[in-house]
């Protein structure tokens, strides 16, 4: 018979964070910061398809570093959490410190009870009504949140980034001016020689203090090339969504021809009642 | 934390089941006098659809409420009207709301009208034990389909049944009076104005004849809920155009005034 060897806590703690941190820092990188006209978020990741940024509720978003399956996981179980509150209560009682405190209990067990860490860093962030109501939470593998302030950067050369961030984010930037700081640092290689983020190889998303209900938008296409461009007048995103039909939550800056594809019967005889009710209508609040 | 559907209804039924509108059935007896909501109509035209709703609520012979609203947006491109209990409808189409907010956040991608039309199906069975009770919910669901760049019509009935109009509908208590306006009124040929001014006039017909529906509420500003969903999403028809629409619609009655619809013609 075989006696198990002896391995302290300590120890085994010790390793599970190794092995997390390892692991963390071999993912790209993801810059989480304020800027005048609410949070913007900005990662390396040539997918289309997995994200790393997503949209929990009205004004929260999730940002994340680490293993994608992970992750994801835990982005649809903050989605359930944030709409069984708003559904249980009111849409104003989701937080982003309960969301925060729900995630730091499921990686906080994880990390004592199971046999491998969740390898992943995550931004719950929310934006307030003004930059000062703005929050930002920084979760780590082993369930510690951390309340930032202005900007976070996870994944790998987080602290290169994070010291360039402190040397160089202000508050109240202009989002062009935000964009061109994160991509600047996370275009900086540890080798020394900077790498060029073109904006097909980043995914970028704000939430946008001035919108009445979700504030989340994705950023990309000619828009996003135009406020990355150091050259162009363009600095901010716009307050009206895209006219493409469908999902509306990208802002690409393309104004599809509603002509197109419309009946023209419709076109011709736009109504009062309907171009009235886009002017004054907020988008309505569910009952 | 385990990986499932991406319907919050089954999330809810699963997690949080006590939250579930309808879930277990009444203990026996008589069911108490509960408000009841309406009449609502919805009409289809080229490029869209249009739904209206009148703003009262009664309890047997009385009127429980002058300004309850009973057409909501579902989503970006689709709404839904209610006619049956008040209270288990409302919770009903707040629970569909997040069932389309919380797909579209989980997937990423929009559901297609049929999807959301069979889900509200879904939902209306799980709330048949009430139905039986005396207790039923009958929505009226449209939206524009964007696959088919067309606006479309889906009635229910309380057992979960799902049952497209290609042209127009009414459910609740004044849908009678106004089925026999809107059979008369609408045409295929119909703009959006046209489609407007149809859906108040049978509502007004509704009011008319059917206590339980009201008529626009002068002394008060209370004027039907009207909505319009086309390829440029759901809006809310302001009460100014409900008003004159009205007012047309009125005195095309007295023969004060011309009667004609817009995109079609009246006669």
């Amino acid at each position: 018979m075989s006696m198990p060897y002896y391995v302290s806590p300590e120890q085994i703690m010790k390793d599970k964070a190794d092995y997390a941190r390892r692991n963390i820092a071999r993912g790209r990188p993801v810059v989480v910061l304020g800027y005048e006209g609410g949070i913007a978020f900005v990662a390396e990741n040539h997918s289309r398809a997995l994200h790393k940024i997503s949209e929990i509720y009205d004004r929260m978003a999730f940002a994340a570093a680490g293993k994608y399956n992970e992750f994801e996981n835990l982005r649809v179980a903050g989605v359930r959490y944030a709409d069984l509150r708003g559904y249980s209560y009111d849409r104003i009682d989701v937080t982003a410190r309960g969301l925060a405190n729900a995630y730091a209990q499921t990686l906080g067990s994880a990390f004592t009870q199971e046999s491998k860490p969740l390898e992943v860093e995550i931004v719950v962030a929310e934006v307030g009504r003004t930059s000062e109501d703005d929050t930002i939470y920084r979760l780590t593998y082993d369930g510690s949140v951390a309340d930032e302030q202005g900007f976070v950067a996870m994944g790998g050369q987080a602290d290169a980034i994070t010291t360039g961030l402190q040397e160089r984010w202000q508050p109240e930037m202009s989002l062009s001016a935000a964009l061109a700081l994160a991509v600047s640092l996370l275009s900086k290689d540890p080798s020394g020689t900077d790498r060029t983020l073109t904006p097909a190889q980043l995914e970028v998303a704000v939430l946008d203090r001035l919108r009445p209900r979700r504030a989340f938008r994705r950023l990309a296409g000619p828009l996003l090339e135009a406020l990355l461009a150091p050259d162009d007048p363009t600095t901010d995103v716009p307050t009206s969504d895209d006219s493409r039909p469908g999902m509306h939550d990208t802002l690409t800056g393309v104004s599809t021809e509603l002509g197109e594809i419309t009946p023209t019967s419709e076109a011709d005889q736009t109504s009062e009642a309907d171009q009235a009710a886009e002017a004054t209508d907020t988008p309505d609040e569910p009952a | 934390m385990t990986p499932g559907s991406s319907s919050f209804t089954d999330f809810l039924a699963a997690h949080a089941n006590h939250l579930m509108p309808g879930r277990e059935p009444l203990p026996a007896g008589m069911v108490p006098q509960v408000p009841h909501a309406t009449t609502i109509v919805a009409a289809s035209f080229d490029g869209g659809v249009v739904m209206a709703g009148d703003r009262r609520a009664t309890m047997g012979n009385l009127i429980a409420h002058r300004e309850i609203e009973k057409v909501f947006p579902a989503d970006d491109y689709s709404c839904v009207g209610i006619a049956g209990t008040a209270g288990l409808a409302v919770e009903l189409v707040r629970l569909f709301q997040v069932e389309l907010e919380h797909y579209e956040k989980i997937e990423g991608a929009l559901l297609s009208l049929d999807g959301k039309a069979n889900r509200l199906s879904t939902m209306l069975r799980n709330n048949l034990g009430l139905a039986m009770q005396g207790l039923a919910v009958v929505p009226l669901f449209a939206g524009f389909d964007l696959e088919r760049r067309k606006g479309r019509i889906f009635s229910y009935d309380v057992t979960g049944g799902r049952y497209e109009e290609h042209q127009f509908h009414s459910i609740g208590s004044g849908s009678l009076f106004a089925r026999g306006s809107l059979k008369k009124r609408w045409r295929p040929d119909l703009s959006m104005e046209g489609a407007l001014q149809v859906v108040t006039e049978a509502l007004h017909d509704a009011a008319d004849d059917d206590s339980a529906t009201g008529g626009a509420d002068l002394y008060r500003q209370i004027f039907p809920v009207v909505a319009v969903v086309t390829v440029d999403g759901y809006h809310r028809v302001p009460d100014e155009y409900v008003a004159t629409a009205l007012s047309t619609a009125l005195e095309g009655a007295r023969g004060t005034g011309p009667a004609e619809i817009d995109g079609g013609s009246a006669r």
